[in-house]
């Protein structure tokens, strides 16, 4: 391990966070030391992670919200010492890595549906099925009903 | 005016202050640090520090060299560096120089080589404007454009700015501060960046335009 890399593992470790696995699409909510004078307070900021950037002591994410009619985004440092705490509000289902096409959007098409959980292979394969046999059984019901209006 | 030292670039990174503020520093690495000659009035007409970094192995130093390291007690070093320094600063050939020799904070000035960039154009050696992507201009949108007047004075300028060469140039930084020092593995992290590539030598002394008192 170059000394670089080296230096960016100590910081880290000094640091003694813990980060709590999310993902893009996700919707977090963060503690973010604020100074006003000598007092210090936290401050919360809610909303939709955009990116991630997985880089080590750079690492960082993006997160958006709407405050008041206007979109908001910030950036955090993921070891930035203001950062006090990172809480998981809910998960998002997306399959894109940077969810940048939401800044052109909001209300209706600026959701993002939230992940189902699963507790094991099996239950996600049996919910899989299911949908596909209610997707099955959809589409020749609606066959029948085009024939008949022919 | 006391000794700098002589250290390898090894790359930049980040240290996050306690307000959470990020600094960029770059990241110096200075190991075996001796004196291998010291230089009086008496036998040279000045005086001056020369400092050896980094060990050698015995087979890849010339035999003249080898004979001036024997002389001052020292194994044979990978860079040789000359430093002026005043009367009461002098040390003996021998001694050993840890990278604490600068305090946490001291403000530095560190000479490199600055990264070659081969011959470059105008735009990107002197920052000219360069010439308009439409409206008539063909073939030459990165040129310099006119290099003078007329008749009177008939002549290009000594000293016109014109592509070139570039980079490859002995340049220092000044007033950098030092942010942490760790004497154990011979780090320097220095505030901001540092002339030259990673792995190149650099010269970090005391900042002569500050003093750091």
């Amino acid at each position: 391990m170059n000394i670089i890399e080296q230096l960016n593992q100590e910081t880290i470790a000094s640091q003694g966070k813990t980060i709590p696995e999310f993902a893009v699409g996700d919707t977090l909510r963060v503690q973010v030391k604020v100074s006003e004078g000598n007092r210090e307070r936290l401050q919360a900021f809610e909303g939709l992670v955009i990116g991630r950037r997985n880089a080590g002591l750079n690492s960082s994410v993006t997160i958006r919200k709407i405050s008041f009619g206007e979109g908001v985004e910030r950036v955090f440092p993921l070891y930035s010492p203001i950062l006090e705490r990172i809480e998981v509000v809910r998960r998002g289902d997306v399959r894109r890595a940077k969810l940048y096409y939401l800044r052109g959007r909001a209300g209706k098409s600026a959701r993002i549906t939230e992940k189902k959980q699963f507790a094991n292979a099996a239950e996600a394969a049996a919910a899989k099925a299911a949908a596909a046999a209610a997707a099955a059984e959809a589409a020749p019901a609606a066959e029948a009903t085009a024939t008949a209006e022919a | 005016m006391r000794t700098g030292l002589i250290a390898e670039k090894m790359g930049m990174t980040r240290i996050f202050t306690a307000e959470g503020q990020s600094v960029p520093v770059t990241v110096l690495q200075a190991l075996d640090i001796q004196v291998t000659q010291k230089k009086t009035t008496e036998t040279d007409g000045y005086t001056a520090i020369q400092v050896g970094m980094g060990n050698q192995k015995p087979s890849r130093v010339s035999k003249p060299l080898t004979g001036h390291f024997a002389k001052a007690k020292v194994e044979p070093k990978q860079h040789v560096v000359e430093f002026r320094v005043s009367e009461e600063n002098l040390l003996e050939a021998g001694t050993e120089l840890k990278t604490d020799h600068f305090a946490e904070g001291a403000i530095v000035d560190v000479t490199g080589v600055t990264i070659g960039k081969g011959f470059a154009g105008v735009m990107k050696r002197h920052n000219f404007g360069g010439l308009r992507a439409s409206h008539g201009v063909s073939v030459t949108h990165r040129s310099h454009g006119s290099t003078g007047q007329r008749q009177d004075p008939g002549k290009v300028f000594k000293g016109k700015k014109m592509a070139g060469h570039m980079g490859v140039r002995r340049r220092t930084q000044q007033n950098l501060q030092v942010v942490r020092v760790d004497a154990d593995r011979g780090l320097i992290l220095v505030k901001g960046s540092v002339p030259g590539a990673k792995g190149s030598v650099v010269m970090v002394r005391d900042a002569v335009k500050k003093s750091n008192a």
